[in-house]
C-alpha cells in the first residue's frame, strides 16, 4: 500500500518536471525520439545525420513534437537483444517487415534487389534467367535472396561474393556501396544488390547505370521485394501507433526522401504477414 | 590384496615428488600429462582419454562422496571444459570475460593467489554463437596458454596471474571468436578459431609459448600452400582427396569464406608426432551456392606440430547441409581390431557416425552410427563417403522434415572418455532431430535477407540424451543411460571403474563402468556442461572436480534468459529447451565444485 502510494507519487512529479523545461507538447509525453541508428552505413544512416533514416527521423519527430536523439550502433547482429531490448533506444527505422526479433509498423515503402550494369557494356540483362548471366562476372553480396537465387540457377563459377556482414565501426573497406562501386570500376559486371544501395551509389557517381528490380517470385523461393518498415521493442505497441500516425500523415515527404536518395520504389504490396507476437 | 594396495599407495605418494625432483622437464605438458597426481592438460592427456589411474575413489565407496568445497566463477554463461591442477594450485576459468582464479589447494576450502581477467573488444559478445562459452586453460613451463572470445591469445605467469604476452588470433569485428582451449605441444601453443556462420575461414595456428611469436598457420580451405599440405598427404588413401582439392572442391571464390572453423578439442601422438584436429562446417549457409565436396570442412586431420604440415585429411561430411560441424574431439586408443593391434584415433562425429580409423595414416577401420541417423544410410569404408538418403538433404525454402540428427548433432561439443582398463568408451550423446522448415525475414546493416528456421525436437523415444558405452573395435553400443536432456557434459573414466557425467539437469552423477548401475548422484546448482576431473590434493586425497553452469547451444536460452516465445531462437534451441522444461530444471550461474569421500 505505502509502496504503491510512492511510486504513484513519481508518476506525477516526473512528467511534470520534464514538462516544466521543455516546449509545446502535453504533460506525459515522451520528448525524444531515440533511434538506434547506424553510425557509418550510407546511404542507410551516419553521424553526420546524411542518411534516408537520418532525414526520415526528423520529419517524424517533428510532425511528433519530438526530438530526435541517437543511440550509435552498426546494425549487426545483437543489436536488437542488446541495444533496442535493453532499452538503450526506442525504434529502428529500415527494417523489413516481417523481422520478427522486433513489433514492426505498417510499412512505409517497399523495394527490392536490383539487377545492375553499366548502361555503356551494351547488355540486356532483365531476370535471372538471362543465360548471359553463366557467363558475365556477377557481384553478389554472399546470403542474399539473389545470392541464393543464382545458386538455385546453378550461376556459381562466376559469381564474386561480398561479404554481408559489415560493421560499420570497422573495416569500411567492406562497407556495401563497395559493390557498386566495383561495378562502376568494371571489376565485376553485374551486380545483384539491394535496391536502395544501387540507388543511391549509382546517383552519387553521376554513373551510367542501369537498375533492374528483380521479379519477386516468392512461391518459387525467389524472394526479392520487401515492405520496410520501422521497428520498436516487442511491448512498445503505444510508440508503434504513433510512428504509424506519424507516417501516414508524412507520406508525400518520405516518398520525396526516398526519391531524392534513388530508392527504387515498388508499389505497396497486399497486406499479407502479420506480427507473430502482436495481434 | 594387501600387496596390491601398498603398491598404489607408493605410486600415489611418490609419483608427484617425482615429477617436481625432475627439475624444469617434469614441468611441461609432456611429464605432467603421466602423472595422474594432477590434471595438467584440457584432457587430462594428449591421448584425449580422460581416463585416470587415481583409486582411491571406487565403486563401493563413490556413495561417501560429498561436497569440500565450491566456488562461483563470477559469470552466468556456460561453463565448458575442466580447471586444472598442477602442483598444489588449481586454475579455474570461467565463460566471458573469462575470468582465471589460481585457488591454493593447501588452504582448506581453497584460497584465491590471483585472479586475472583480460581486457576485451566487446563487439565478440554479439557474434558469438551459442553462448559464451569458453573451453578451458594450458599449462606449460610455469605458463597458463588460454584464448578468449575476443580472439586473443595470453600467457600468463602461472605464479602471479601477470601477463607475459599476448596476441591477436582473429577479429571479432569480421565475426572471428575463440572458444576452443587450444594445446600446447612441445614449445608451441596450436589454437583454433571460431565463426563459421560469418564465413569465417578455418584455420590452426601455432604460437611460441615463450615469446607469442606465430610460428606457422594452416588453412582449412584454399590453396594448397596455404593448407600445408605434406609430399605424402593422403598418400595411404588417395581417395580421400588430394591437392589442389581446397580450391577445386568449391565454386569460382567461395573457398575464401569456406569456414571449416577449428573450435573443437585437440590431441597429439608424441610417437608419430602428430596433432589431431578436425573442421567445422563450410560457410555459405545454403549448400546450392557451394556445389562439391567444399574441401577440407568436415574433415579429420593429422598434422606435424613442428611445421604444421598435413599428413592425411579425411573428410566425413562431403557438401555439408545440415550444419555437422566436425569439430568433436579425437580420442586416441590402441586398440585390437580383428585380431590386429591398431593404432586408433576414435571420433564420435555430430553427423551421428563413429569413426575409428588407425591414427598413422587415416584409414578408416569403423564407420557406424552412434544415435538415430537417416541423412545417409552408412558410410562407404572403401571411399570414405556417406551413402546419403537425399530426401533429408535440405535446400533453401523447400521444407524438409525428420532430418536426424539434428544441427547440434548426435553429439556436440562434450568430450567422451576412453577406460583403457574395459576397452569401453563412454560418449555423452543428443537424441535429437530437427524439421529444416520455411524460411523467414532477418535483417542485417541495412538489408533484408532470407534464412531457413530449424525447428528442434525429441528423437525416436522422446529422451534428449543418453550417456552410451561404446565399443569402438566393432562400433556397437554395449549399453545406455537415458537422460531427459541432451547429455551435453564431458565425462570422466578411472581405473577403479568409476565413470562421471554431469547434466543439464544439474545432476552429477557416478555410474559403474562396467554396467551403467547408478552409483551416486548429487544435484548441483546449474546444469552441467563442463567436463570432469579428477586430482590428488596436497593431502594425497583423490579429489573429483566439476563445472556447474548450464548454457551452450541448447543452454543458451536459459542462461542468456532468451524469451519463450520464439521457438526458432537460439538457432532453433528455444522451443525445444523450453517445451522440455530446462528452464524448470536448472537456472544459470557459474560455479566449480569439488568433492571428497567423507
Amino acid at each position: 500500500m505505502t509502496r504503491s502510494t510512492i511510486l504513484a507519487g513519481w508518476l506525477i512529479i516526473v512528467p511534470v518536471l520534464l514538462g516544466a523545461c521543455t516546449t509545446p507538447a502535453q504533460a506525459g509525453e515522451v520528448k525524444e525520439l531515440r533511434v538506434c541508428g547506424d553510425p557509418n552505413n550510407l546511404p542507410f544512416s551516419n553521424e553526420k545525420l546524411e542518411g534516408i533514416e537520418n532525414k526520415i527521423a526528423d520529419v517524424i519527430a517533428a510532425d511528433l513534437g519530438m526530438t530526435v536523439t541517437y543511440t550509435w550502433w552498426p546494425h549487426q547482429r545483437g543489436l536488437v537483444k542488446r541495444v533496442l531490448n535493453t532499452g538503450r533506444c526506442d525504434v529502428m527505422l529500415g527494417i523489413p517487415k516481417g523481422y520478427d526479433a522486433v513489433l514492426w509498423s505498417k510499412p512505409y515503402y517497399r523495394t527490392g534487389y536490383v539487377l545492375a550494369y553499366r548502361k555503356d557494356r551494351g547488355l540486356k540483362v532483365r531476370s535471372l534467367d538471362d543465360p548471359q548471366l553463366k557467363k558475365l562476372k556477377i557481384g553478389v553480396q554472399v546470403n542474399t535472396p539473389p545470392h541464393d537465387a543464382l545458386g538455385q540457377r546453378g550461376i556459381v563459377d562466376n559469381v564474386v561474393g561480398y561479404q554481408l556482414m559489415f560493421d560499420s565501426n570497422f573495416h569500411a573497406e567492406d562497407y556495401p556501396g563497395k559493390l557498386v562501386e566495383d561495378l562502376i570500376a568494371g571489376e565485376v559486371d553485374v551486380a545483384l544488390v539491394w535496391g536502395p544501395i544501387a540507388g543511391y551509389f549509382a546517383k552519387k557517381k553521376a554513373a551510367p547505370i542501369e537498375i533492374v528490380l528483380l521479379e519477386d517470385r516468392p512461391e518459387s523461393g525467389n524472394r526479392f521485394a520487401f515492405d520496410i518498415s520501422m521497428g520498436v521493442k516487442k511491448s512498445n505497441k503505444e510508440l508503434k501507433g504513433k510512428l504509424e500516425d506519424a507516417l501516414a500523415r508524412k507520406h508525400d515527404e518520405i516518398r520525396h526522401i526516398l526519391e531524392d536518395f534513388g530508392v527504387p520504389l515498388l508499389p505497396p504490396a497486399e497486406e499479407k504477414a502479420h506480427n507473430k507476437s502482436a495481434p | 590384496m594387501w600387496i596390491k594396495s601398498s603398491v598404489v599407495a607408493i605410486i600415489a605418494v611418490f609419483l608427484p615428488v617425482a615429477a617436481h625432483a625432475q627439475g624444469a622437464s617434469a614441468d611441461d605438458p609432456m611429464s605432467l600429462q603421466a602423472d595422474d597426481g594432477q590434471w595438467a592438460l584440457p584432457a587430462k592427456n594428449y591421448s584425449a582419454t580422460r581416463f585416470s589411474t587415481l583409486n582411491k575413489i571406487t565403486p563401493e565407496n563413490v556413495k561417501n562422496l560429498k561436497v569440500a568445497w565450491s566456488m562461483s566463477t563470477g559469470t552466468n554463461q556456460g561453463h565448458e571444459g575442466a580447471p586444472l591442477v598442477v602442483g598444489t594450485t588449481m586454475y579455474v576459468h570461467s565463460s566471458y570475460p573469462n575470468h582465471v582464479y589460481a585457488v591454493d589447494l593447501t588452504k582448506e576450502g581453497g584460497t584465491i593467489l590471483w585472479k586475472y581477467t583480460p581486457k576485451q573488444d566487446a563487439r565478440a559478445v554479439p557474434v558469438a554463437c551459442c553462448d559464451l562459452v569458453h573451453r578451458g586453460l594450458n599449462y606449460a613451463k610455469g605458463k597458463i596458454l588460454m584464448i578468449t572470445l575476443d580472439a586473443q591469445v595470453i600467457a600468463l605467469d602461472a605464479k602471479t596471474g601477470k601477463e607475459l604476452w599476448k596476441v591477436k588470433n582473429g577479429d571479432p569485428s569480421k565475426g572471428e571468436t575463440m572458444t576452443g582451449a587450444g594445446l600446447v605441444v612441445k614449445d608451441k601453443f596450436i589454437v583454433g578459431i571460431s565463426g563459421g556462420e560469418f564465413g569465417v575461414r578455418g584455420h590452426v595456428t601455432a604460437y611460441d609459448i615463450n615469446s607469442g611469436k606465430k610460428i606457422w598457420r594452416a588453412y582449412s580451405t584454399g590453396p594448397d600452400e596455404e593448407l600445408l599440405l605434406a609430399a605424402d598427404f593422403n598418400a595411404a588413401n588417395p581417395q580421400y582427396g588430394q591437392k589442389g582439392q581446397g580450391t577445386s572442391t568449391w565454386q569460382g571464390d567461395a573457398w575464401k569464406r569456406g569456414g571449416g572453423t577449428t573450435w573443437g578439442w585437440y590431441s597429439y601422438d608424441p610417437t608419430l608426432n602428430l596433432f589431431y584436429y578436425s573442421t567445422g562446417n563450410p560457410g555459405t549457409w545454403n549448400a546450392d551456392q557451394r556445389p562439391g565436396d567444399n574441401k577440407w570442412s568436415m574433415t579429420l586431420w593429422a598434422r606435424d606440430p613442428d611445421t604444421g604440415m598435413a599428413h592425411w585429411g579425411y573428410q566425413m561430411t562431403p557438401h555439408d547441409s545440415w550444419d555437422y560441424d566436425g569439430v568433436n574431439e579425437s580420442i586416441l586408443a590402441d586398440l585390437t581390431i580383428d585380431g590386429k593391434k591398431v593404432p586408433a584415433l576414435v571420433h564420435f562425429d555430430r553427423n551421428g557416425f563413429a569413426y575409428t580409423v588407425n591414427r598413422t595414416n587415416g584409414t578408416l577401420l569403423v564407420a557406424e552410427p552412434f544415435v538415430a541417423v537417416n541423412w545417409a544410410k552408412s558410410i562407404d569404408k572403401k571411399t570414405g563417403r556417406p551413402v546419403e538418403d537425399f530426401s533429408k538433404r535440405t535446400k533453401q525454402g523447400v521444407v524438409t522434415k525428420d532430418i536426424c540428427p539434428n544441427a547440434m548433432g548426435g553429439k556436440d561439443q562434450q568430450p567422451a572418455a576412453f577406460s583403457p582398463k574395459t576397452g569401453l568408451f563412454y560418449v555423452p550423446t543428443n537424441n535429437m532431430c530437427m524439421d529444416y522448415e520455411a524460411t523467414e525475414v532477418k535483417y542485417t546493416a541495412g538489408a533484408p535477407y532470407v534464412g531457413a528456421n530449424v525447428l528442434m525436437k525429441a528423437g525416436p523415444g522422446g529422451q534428449l540424451g543418453e550417456l552410451i558405452a561404446w565399443d569402438a573395435t566393432t562400433g556397437k553400443k554395449a549399453w545406455g543411460i537415458k537422460e531427459k536432456q541432451p547429455c551435453w557434459s564431458g565425462v570422466l573414466a578411472t581405473t577403479t571403474d568409476v565413470v562421471f557425467y554431469g547434466t543439464m539437469d544439474g545432476w552429477f552423477k557416478a555410474i559403474h563402468a562396467k554396467t551403467g548401475k547408478l552409483l551416486w548422484k548429487h544435484k548441483v546448482g546449474s546444469g552441467i556442461i563442463g567436463a570432469p576431473m579428477t586430482f590428488l590434493g596436497p593431502n594425497k586425497k583423490q579429489y573429483v572436480a566439476v563445472y556447474s553452469g548450464v548454457g551452450g547451444w541448447f543452454g543458451a536460452p536459459v542462461s542468456q534468459d532468451l524469451p519463450s516465445n520464439d521457438p526458432y531462437a537460439a538457432l532453433g534451441a528455444v522451443g525445444l529447451a523450453y517445451k522440455n522444461g530446462l528452464d524448470k530444471d536448472t537456472t544459470k550461474g557459474g560455479m566449480v565444485y569439488v568433492f571428497e569421500l567423507e
